[in-house]
């Protein structure tokens, strides 16, 4: 049995608290209740697949991250892992895939191939996923260890809880979407 | 008497010649030419007949050999094997290199079905007979042909590559 | 242009049409991929289907094709061995293992026996992790997760075993030409005798769960058939052959590496469903797990780790600074000046999902000239589409699950 005092707990976020109410940003709210339960959509094409069911598995748990229900339909989803080679036959596929997902969504590029193309330098690979759709977190290795893709994941669920509510609506993100050709 | 090296050159040297030549044996397997009109009726006799019985089709694959004369450019491999003596052989069928064409050899074994489509995919060889021969790994609207020795490995697209970094100049490119 | 080679979709279309009018059946086409948490990999099915029932269908392929053959062309011979392992991924020291034993067989080197048992040793436990995986997701395929995630926590064991022996978990690149790259550490040996001894518990608390389950039979008995005269046409080998009663396995017939130094049975199915394959890979696991305590028990204590072939096996560091031979082997050898035959060369080895051949054709130089690999899983799922025909939508899940696709062997 582990020693409650030992367990290290989260502190909450900055707000005023009275009897009964606790008052805060809607943002931090939303950020914590969003980066807690990333459902992942796992787009895995090849060995980092592998990894990833081990990731999956009981050893390294991603469940424990929040991401304890795999969806295979991008609308239920909400975040991307590509994890694997993706080659230019497979990339209007990919793009498909993240464009019927519904937003909130974020993408990962795990692994070596997904980030850059990896070791294949080749006419038939797609050099980096971010070549047709926007990505948030590269987590690099051929393949990773699984610690790896949870750090990725954790440093993901940061960027997630410091997310602006209005992010979505911005410029800058309508932007980034029109520099992809994404509607 | 069990089939060796020897009974199969013998046999083959026999029913076949002019069009089988070159036999040599490497690392123990025997190999040999043979000329593409008579490339089917070959490997159907060494499948069909009860001496040779060669039931088990291990592989095909095509060769490019630039440097080689006009009608010798490219070349269909084929693997065969005997699983109850345990022999294997390779048959080489040499084609031209401006019209590349040979016999299909699905009827014989139809696990040469996607293999030739794989060697049509990155060699431009076109099969006659072959009953559905389109690409196979490439995609359908691909033009040339990848695995011959004048394509280049990487993509010549991109432009995010400095070519300095790698040491690559013109001619090592 | 006849109608198959249109893209599969038009040509059901067509087929859609003829039949709405002759019959008034309506049928419908199912697009089983790319991407679906049943392919185990990136392939896709275009499906005509009648309600459940299947009644044509094409795969298409290539999702992931990564120019492996054109990539070696222009990579040197210890380079190659970093692609080899990405083809059955889920196994890599086989192919790691094949390659080597190719190009061992190409330059005319004998390799001592103790670094012979040590490659069998590592060949079977790349087999387990394979079939292992292979069983738990026909599992989960069915439903059934909780085999998975318990297994595969012994999937981590031989990880760790991996990584004592080459530093990597799942892509090794273990070996060099001659032998290994360093010896076997303490601890590899501790951890594989663990392995030895905890493993066939686990094994059989899996089994017992599947084996004799109602469900679980009902789901694979008769699915996904083939008979062994159209499994030899069509060209496969490894478990799914033995499934349809063939007893063929290269260990046997042509054996490498000191295969025939050991004793073991070989699993044979009868109908070729799968069922039939999944019995047969558990029992494979058995039978491997047999192997390595016999190369355990007879491991001969002299002849270090590698061949001694200073032409082509890179001295150990120590010597390089101080010692002017081999200052030069090792220049040598990473410079490309190796002394390399004009050949051609076939070798196969038994692989997770069968006969894994590597043909290689080398021209002198430090690259080969042209590599193909000889890739099971592309040979076999052609049959794929005729084996689900007529044959309902679960059954067609469950049978590619069963035959062991793995995505990077296919595409290559």
């Amino acid at each position: 049995m582990s020693n409650p005092s030992n367990i290290k707990q989260v502190a909450p976020p900055d707000g005023f608290s009275g009897e009964g109410f606790f008052a805060t940003k809607l943002s931090e709210v939303v950020g914590l209740a969003r980066a807690n339960s990333m459902w992942p959509l796992p787009f895995a094409t090849s060995c980092c697949g592998i990894e990833y069911m081990a990731t999956m598995a009981a050893t390294y748990d991603i469940g424990r991250f929040g991401s304890e229900r795999m969806s295979f339909s991008p609308r239920q989803a909400d975040m991307l892992l590509v994890m694997g080679t993706i080659a230019k036959k497979m990339a209007p596929i990919l793009r498909q895939v993240y464009e019927q997902m519904a937003e909130p969504k974020w993408v990962i590029a795990v692994g070596a191939c997904a980030s850059t193309g990896g070791v294949f330098d080749t006419y038939s690979v797609l050099q980096g996923i971010d070549k047709v759709i926007p990505v948030d977190v590269y987590v690099p290795g051929c393949p990773p260890r699984p610690e790896q893709i949870l750090d990725g994941i954790i440093e993901l669920q940061n960027i997630v809880k410091s997310e602006s509510v209005r992010r979505r609506s911005s410029d800058e993100y309508k932007d980034l979407l029109n520099s992809y050709n994404i509607k | 008497m069990s089939l060796t090296n020897e009974i199969i050159q013998q046999t083959l040297s026999q029913q076949f010649t002019p069009k089988v030549e070159n036999f040599h044996i490497l690392h123990d397997m025997l190999a040999f030419e043979v000329k593409k009109e008579a490339s089917f009726e070959l490997i159907k006799f060494l499948k069909e007949d009860p001496s040779m019985n060669f039931n088990f089709l291990t592989d095909v694959c095509g060769v490019h050999y630039p440097d080689y004369e006009e009608d010798r450019q490219f070349c269909v491999v084929y693997h065969l094997h005997n699983w109850f003596d345990n022999i294997r052989v390779r048959v080489k069928v040499f084609l031209p290199a401006n019209n590349p064409e040979a016999e299909s050899i699905v009827p014989l074994y139809p696990a040469a079905n996607w293999q030739e489509r794989e060697t049509y995919d990155f060699y431009g060889i076109v099969f006659k007979n072959h009953p559905q021969l389109k690409r196979i790994l490439n995609m359908d609207e691909m033009e040339s042909f990848p695995l011959r020795k004048e394509f280049p490995l990487e993509d010549q697209g991109r432009t995010d590559k400095d070519d300095r970094f790698f040491g690559r100049t013109g001619p090592n490119c | 242009m006849s109608d198959l080679l249109l893209v599969p979709e038009k040509r059901f279309e067509k087929q859609i049409l003829e039949t709405k009018e002759k019959d008034g059946v309506e049928l419908s086409i199912l697009n089983l991929g790319p991407t679906h948490p049943a392919t185990h990999g990136i392939f896709q099915n275009i499906l005509l289907m009648d309600g459940e029932k299947i009644i044509d269908g094409e795969g298409t392929v290539g999702y992931i094709h990564r120019a492996f053959e054109k990539i070696a062309e222009n990579r040197p011979f210890y380079q190659i061995n970093v692609l080899t392992d990405r083809l059955n991924y889920c196994s890599s020291p086989i192919n790691n293992t094949g390659w080597w034993m190719t190009v061992e067989k190409m330059l005319g080197i004998e390799i001592p026996k103790r670094v012979q048992y040590m490659r069998v040793i590592i060949m079977e436990l790349a087999r387990i992790a394979d079939h292992i995986i292979c069983s738990s997701v026909m599992g989960v395929d069915t439903g059934a997760l909780t085999g998975f995630l318990y297994v595969m926590q012994y999937r981590e064991k031989i990880y760790e075993i991996y990584e004592e022996i080459c530093g990597a978990r799942l892509t090794t690149n273990m070996g060099r030409i001659g032998g290994f790259e360093r010896d076997w550490s303490e601890a590899a040996w501790r951890k594989i005798d663990e392995f030895l001894a905890e493993f066939p518990a686990v094994w059989t608390e899996f089994e017992n769960m599947l084996s004799r389950n109602r469900i679980f039979m009902d789901r694979t008995i008769g699915a996904g058939a083939i008979d062994a005269d159209m499994a030899v046409s069509y060209g496969f080998t490894g478990p799914n052959l033995r499934a349809a009663g063939v007893d063929y396995d290269i260990r046997v017939a042509s054996p490498y590496c000191s295969y025939e130094d050991f004793e073991f049975d070989i699993p044979v199915g009868q109908n070729g469903d799968c069922y039939d394959r999944f019995c047969v890979r558990n029992a494979e696991i058995w039978e491997s797990m047999k192997i390595i305590r016999q190369a355990l028990d007879k491991m001969p204590a002299e002849g270090g780790f590698h061949a001694d072939v200073p032409d082509y096996y890179l001295p150990p560091k120590e010597d390089v600074y101080n010692n002017m031979e081999a200052l030069i082997y090792h220049f040598k050898i990473v410079m490309g000046e190796i002394p390399v035959p004009n050949t051609e060369v076939y070798h196969s080895v038994e692989g997770g999902n069968g006969e894994l051949g590597f043909y290689l054709i080398t021209n002198g130089s430090r690259v080969p000239y042209r590599l193909h690999f000889r890739r099971p899983c592309f040979i076999y799922y052609q049959a794929y589409n005729e084996i689900v025909k007529g044959r309902s939508l679960s059954d067609a899940i469950i049978t590619l699950s069963s035959m062991n696709v793995i995505a990077g062997e296919l595409d290559c």
